[in-house]
């Protein structure tokens, strides 16, 4: 049901490739979608001082990072205090193994699931499936995929790639709606089929966007309330919560609430924002009687570790940097062959993959800085794609064909005379024979005209004296 | 006033007689004009490849190049934006901020450094779509300048929904990932309105675009923006450059 198989970020040209090939309604649904999302976040950042909201965020995540250790201990013993159990989990086989301990002790056969890329980037369906337990995403977008077997494609819209009449077609083959359902009718199918599993479910699961430490709360922010049904009528909660989620104070959840949905969806805030404060009390009718948090690293801590890279672990998942690019717009998310898509996705892999798994990842952009200029926490993401790119060329993870030839070119660029002679060697030379068992050049011709130099170059021009 | 041009080995070799009417358009301006012969690549390709090395040696012969010059004036908003943004970092020498600090794209230079408004009227009557090349617009803040000194030299610059977003040049990004790069220029094809000619501050920009449109179904005119800035000051029938790619 939700067993699927990311390719691997190493596909990423030929599955871009295919998408763009042979399936333009992708392109088109995203495209779409995403201009739509552009849209209403630059709205909502004008509604505010976006700027200096902007760089609050930057300073407090910051800081939160530069003294992770002491404000997740702080956060632990919050926890601890109002009820919850916590687990730290170093590896992702870590955080699954406490779902096998939580299966097999409360005899768990169906969990709800609430919206969490974390619990995609740990595969959790998976691994419930294999211990016999029925996942059900209960996001409409996530209920979707999950009802197609696909991964999803966008942090924040996971079924962003699909039309409408996708869903039509879907939703007539699995809950017997008309062809010609409207959105609207579509959802209430979506809701009467989900609420079943809300009641029945033994397991409820959720990520976490933010965590207090002071007060140890766990901040959730959605706009269907499959989360807070998801966390608070099962009898056992577990929410997945990276290490890098840490806030200091409850107090800073009033503005990153705020931003985070002005950034990821233009609205000045979720519709249902929950602020979970362990098991439900002896004096409360609602709630779960048992709440894990799983603080995961999986990675996180090596990323941390690279002078540069770290400040992707600000990113706070808004989806933003996706919705604004140019490159993301082509294909969706499936491309990236991984759990995160996009420009922060692309400065993610090699950090949290490994630099060899992760490495054509970065190069999936043409720079062009759109992320930059919206990511709410200031992400330098196009210097962060940049890094990456040396730090492949450093450990040898490019064409040596490309080596040479970048050598060669500024080899002949620091002595002026033999760049011109080249300069003019290789405007005499027929390339339209040859271009297509040229690499590079072939990239360029296999898509375009070959661009016809001027007739003489200015440097001829200028020693023939300009008019 | 004295200016270096800094042609850019990719306008030198495709945009020659844009670098032409940079020149004649900053002498008509009363500016003398330099070219200093041993310049070369400001090593952007390299950069952005991640090739750090051969970047560092690009650009301080860059540096050397035009160490003394008071100005560098380059036909290329993203060669201005390696040098402004870029070598700093890079180089991390005083030497490389004070270029930094010197080195404009032709129109940021125009209007901010000899305070032009308007060029003349010699571009009225023809329907210009203007692309924001994205090393201008996103790393030089160069937005309105080339567009003004459009209008006020009579050109109507028509709306484009996409004006703002990346054609998929990228440099070696277009020849890496070359599917993604067209599908991004068709983006830009599918919006653009109906004009005589499109222009934009960046050569490569011009390339990607003109380079899939060829063949498609209508017919497009790609320029330099450096091209119609000295045709603004000509009256408006001395020739027609506005076919020329070149």
């Amino acid at each position: 049901m939700s067993g699927y198989d990311w390719p691997d970020p190493g596909a990423y040209r030929a599955a871009a490739t295919d998408t763009i090939r042979n399936h333009p309604d992708t392109r088109e649904a995203v495209g779409s979608a995403t201009r739509a999302f552009d849209a209403k976040r630059r709205e909502a950042y004008a509604g505010i001082e976006a700027e200096a909201w902007r760089d609050w965020a930057r300073d407090v995540k910051t800081h939160a990072l530069s003294r992770l250790d002491e404000y997740l201990v702080q956060a632990e013993e919050a926890l601890i205090r109002n009820g919850a159990t916590v687990h730290w989990a170093d590896a992702g086989d870590e955080a699954l193994a406490v779902l096998d301990s939580l299966v097999h002790r409360h005899g768990i056969r169906t969990a709800v699931k609430g919206k969490s890329m974390l619990s995609e980037e740990l595969a959790v369906n998976r691994h419930l499936e294999g211990l016999g337990v029925r996942p059900v995403e209960t996001d409409l977008g996530e209920y979707i995929i999950q009802l197609l077997g696909e991964p999803p494609s966008h942090i924040v819209g996971p079924a962003i790639h699909k039309s409408l009449d996708d869903c039509r077609r879907l939703f007539h083959d699995r809950l017997g709606t008309p062809m010609d359902a409207d959105p609207g009718r579509l959802a209430r199918a979506a809701r009467g089929a989900l609420r079943q599993e809300f009641l029945g479910a033994d397991l409820g699961i959720s990520g976490g966007n933010f965590l207090a430490a002071d007060t140890g709360t766990l901040a959730l922010i959605e706009n269907e309330g499959n989360i807070r049904l998801s966390t608070s009528v099962p009898p056992v909660h577990v929410a997945f919560v990276g290490i890098e989620k840490v806030v200091p104070r409850f107090a800073d959840l009033a503005g990153f609430l705020q931003l985070t949905a002005r950034a990821a969806t233009g609205q000045p805030i979720g519709n249902f924002v929950s602020l979970l404060q362990g098991p439900r009390r002896d004096d409360e009718e609602d709630g779960p009687d048992e709440v894990h948090v799983v603080l995961v690293d999986n990675g996180r801590t090596r990323l941390f570790d690279d002078d540069e890279a770290w400040e992707a672990l600000r990113c706070v998942r808004c989806g933003a940097c996706l919705n604004t690019c140019p490159v993301y717009r082509q294909t969706g998310g499936h491309a990236y062959g991984w759990t995160y898509s996009g420009p922060i996705g692309a400065i993610l892999a090699p950090g949290l993959l490994g630099l060899e798994e992760g490495m054509p990842l970065p190069h999936a952009s043409s720079l062009c800085g759109a992320c930059a200029d919206v990511c709410p926490v200031r992400i330098p993401i196009p210097e962060l794609l940049l890094h990456w790119r040396r730090k492949g060329v450093e450990a040898g993870l490019v064409p040596r064909a490309e080596r040479l030839g970048s050598s060669l070119y500024a080899a002949a660029a620091k002595r002026p005379g033999v760049f011109g002679l080249a300069g003019e060697g290789l405007r005499r030379t027929p390339w339209a024979p040859i271009a297509s068992s040229l690499p590079v050049i072939n990239g360029w011709t296999q898509e375009r005209t070959a661009p016809r130099p001027s007739p003489k170059s200015f440097r001829t021009l200028w020693k023939e004296g300009i008019e | 006033m004295r200016v270096s041009l800094f042609a850019t080995c990719l306008a030198d070799q495709f945009f020659a007689d844009a670098c032409a009417d940079a020149v004649r358009l900053l002498r008509h301006l009363g500016v003398e004009v330099e070219f200093p012969e041993a310049q070369t690549c400001c090593g952007q390709p390299a950069h952005n490849s991640g090739h750090a090395r051969d970047a560092r040696i690009m650009a301080e012969h860059t540096l050397s190049v035009f160490d003394e010059a008071d100005h560098v004036v380059a036909p290329s908003g993203s060669c201005a934006a390696m040098i402004r943004s870029s070598y700093p970092k890079l180089l991390g020498t005083p030497e490389a901020r004070r270029l930094a600090e010197r080195t404009w794209e032709l129109s940021h230079f125009l209007v901010h450094v000899l305070g032009v408004e308007s060029l003349g009227s010699g571009l009225a009557g023809t329907r210009v779509a203007y692309h924001h090349g994205c090393h201008a617009l996103r790393e030089l803040r160069v937005e309105r300048e080339p567009v003004d000194l459009l209008r006020n030299g009579g050109a109507e610059v028509v709306p484009w929904e996409a004006d703002r977003e990346c054609c998929g040049f990228g440099g070696l990004f277009s020849a890496k990932m070359p599917e993604v790069s067209a599908g991004m220029a068709d983006r830009k094809l599918e919006t653009l309105p109906d004009v005589d000619v499109v222009t934009s501050a960046d050569g490569g920009c011009l390339l990607q675009m003109r380079g899939r449109a060829e063949g498609q179904r209508e017919e497009r005119s790609f320029v330099h923006v450096a091209r119609l800035l000295w045709q603004a000051t000509r009256t408006p029938d001395a020739g027609d450059p506005l076919r020329d790619v070149t």
